[in-house]
């Protein structure tokens, strides 16, 4: 299961004239079992704080975050993240950054390894097992990166932007590589991104959100078949309905 | 083949370095013999290596070797035992900083041979007397080091930590703040290896053992042995360096493996 429901979430910053800006303001989104959900913003738009939030690495103002029924408060073994970069660490190899978690839940050598390696294989590492993050190149960091994650089978993975710092081959590459590998594993997935052509290729529904505060403009769901293929005119036609939504008024005023 | 080749590529690399050893040996032979001529004043290379040879096989050089490195060891592992905890307690938590900061501040500008009158009333003539003020002058680099380790300790390092269940206090800094300070740390100490040894022969001069490097040196200086007295000064430089090298090839290799490929 992986059923997130997100309630009347605010949340605010101070700012240096003592007033405080309203980054999300009764926040609300429900997202189904194994559904992908693009969230879609431009930079400041309260997407990164959002995803906090549902992360439990902050705590809102007021509103609740439900998993499963359950309301969630601090960090949950159940969800998985992935950040923009540099989350790896350095001082692990590969194969003990994504036995990392398992390694916190107290999981034995022997067992972890085992774990560990399958999700090494699923992101087609295989013989990058004893590297150090500063060997391997964004990409696969990125990609090490979600192995981390999905190790300690989450039900919902939260990903923030995570191949916005790589070059367009190699985020369209790991796009590809990441639906094969939602298609195994069937997470509920939430994923932060500014870039209209990765929300259409990877969500099952996007949304787009406002800039302060922080509110839902548009919920546009995507029924092209996966895979998509970016150069089809069905994906131009949804590329372009999609740009002609969150450049409307009332998505870009504040 | 390789270890001529290694040879050979040895020497390109260092023979500007070599050349200036040679010419300082050869400065100084020509200087004490020619021009001091007085080997209380200036003793020459030839009369150094005599006293080498003659305090070598008395047996006292290694004595003293050995008994420097343990006042040198009780000092640095002193510190470290002390100095690291501290570290982490000011560089993880604001309030230990808030609590602490003004009496390192105090305390750190105090030179450490300054401690020797307490280190004698306090320690007696023990070699924990000059293992104490070892300790002086090792503990702050070390403290110091560990400190801004664990405020550098980048955030999302933490944060990556806490999504993967590691949530305690103590699992966020054995598993992510400490291998992420270590090379902050382990420079403490390096620094701390220098700071030390430059206090070693003060530390001995007010007769804490009956050897030691630094003890003999003064020894030697009294009985007028200038030649004596420079072997003792190599050595404490040969040694210091031998302490220096072990760091850079054998702790960052070992310990930092995983920095070879990031820009220090």
């Amino acid at each position: 299961m992986g059923r997130l429901t997100i309630l009347n979430l605010n949340q605010s910053f101070p700012r240096e004239d003592g007033s405080r800006l309203q980054v999300l303001e009764d926040f609300s989104l429900e997202v189904q079992d194994k559904e992908f959900v693009c969230i879609l913003g431009s930079s400041g738009c309260g997407k990164t704080t959002l995803l906090r939030l549902i992360a439990g690495l902050d705590t809102g103002e007021s509103g609740s975050i439900i998993l499963d029924g359950e309301e969630m408060k601090g960090t949950n073994p159940k969800v998985g993240m992935v950040f923009q970069e540099y989350s790896l660490f350095p001082w692990r190899t590969v194969i003990d950054n994504i036995a990392f978690g398992l390694e916190m839940q107290g999981i034995n050598k022997e067992e972890r390894y085992h774990i560990a390696e399958r999700y090494l294989n699923l992101v087609n590492l295989t013989q990058f097992r004893n590297s150090y993050p500063s060997e391997l190149s964004g990409g696969m960091r990125q990609r090490v990166a979600v192995a981390r994650a999905l190790a300690v089978d989450p039900v919902l993975l939260l990903m923030d932007e995570p191949f916005g710092a790589l070059d367009a081959q190699t985020r369209n590459m790991l796009q590809t590589e990441l639906l094969t590998i939602w298609e195994k594993t069937k997470k509920t997935v939430v994923f932060i991104t500014h870039s209209v052509d990765e929300a259409v290729f990877l969500a099952d529904r996007i949304i787009v959100l406002t800039p302060r505060p922080g509110r839902i403009c548009e919920t546009i769901p995507l029924s092209l078949p996966r895979p998509r293929d970016r150069t089809s005119v069905e994906f131009a036609q949804l590329r372009r309905h999609v740009l002609d939504l969150i450049n409307q008024p009332k998505c870009t005023l504040q | 083949m390789a270890t001529i080749a290694g040879k050979e590529h040895w020497i390109k690399e260092h023979w500007l370095g070599v050349l200036a050893l040679i010419l300082a040996l050869v400065f100084w032979a020509c200087y004490a013999a020619l021009i001091v001529k007085n080997s209380f004043l200036l003793p020459g290379p030839g009369d150094v290596l005599l006293a080498f040879i003659d305090l070598l096989q008395k047996g006292i050089l290694l004595a003293d070797f050995g008994v420097s490195l343990m006042h040198f060891a009780i000092g640095l592992s002193g510190a470290i035992l002390i100095g690291i905890p501290i570290g982490i307690a000011m560089g993880w938590n604001r309030k230990a900083d808030e609590f602490l900061n003004p009496l390192i501040e105090i305390l750190r500008p105090i030179p450490p041979l300054a401690w020797i009158p307490f280190a004698i009333i306090w320690f007696g003539f023990t070699p924990v007397s000059a293992g104490f003020v070892i300790f002086v002058g090792a503990f702050f680099p070390i403290l110091i080091n560990t400190y801004t380790g664990f405020r550098g300790v980048p955030r999302i390092f933490v944060e990556a930590g806490r999504m993967l269940g590691c949530t305690k206090t103590n699992d966020q800094i054995r598993y992510i703040a400490f291998p992420a300070a270590l090379p902050s740390v382990v420079s403490g100490i390096r620094i701390a290896t220098g700071v030390g040894w430059m206090c070693l022969v003060a530390a001995e001069l007010f007769g804490v053992s009956n050897y030691g490097l630094g003890k003999n040196l003064w020894f030697y200086y009294n009985l007028h042995q200038m030649d004596a007295v420079v072997v003792y000064m190599l050595l404490l430089g040969m040694i210091g360096l031998a302490i220096d090298m072990v760091f850079r090839y054998y702790i960052d290799r070992h310990f930092l493996k995983w920095r070879t490929g990031e820009v220090a």
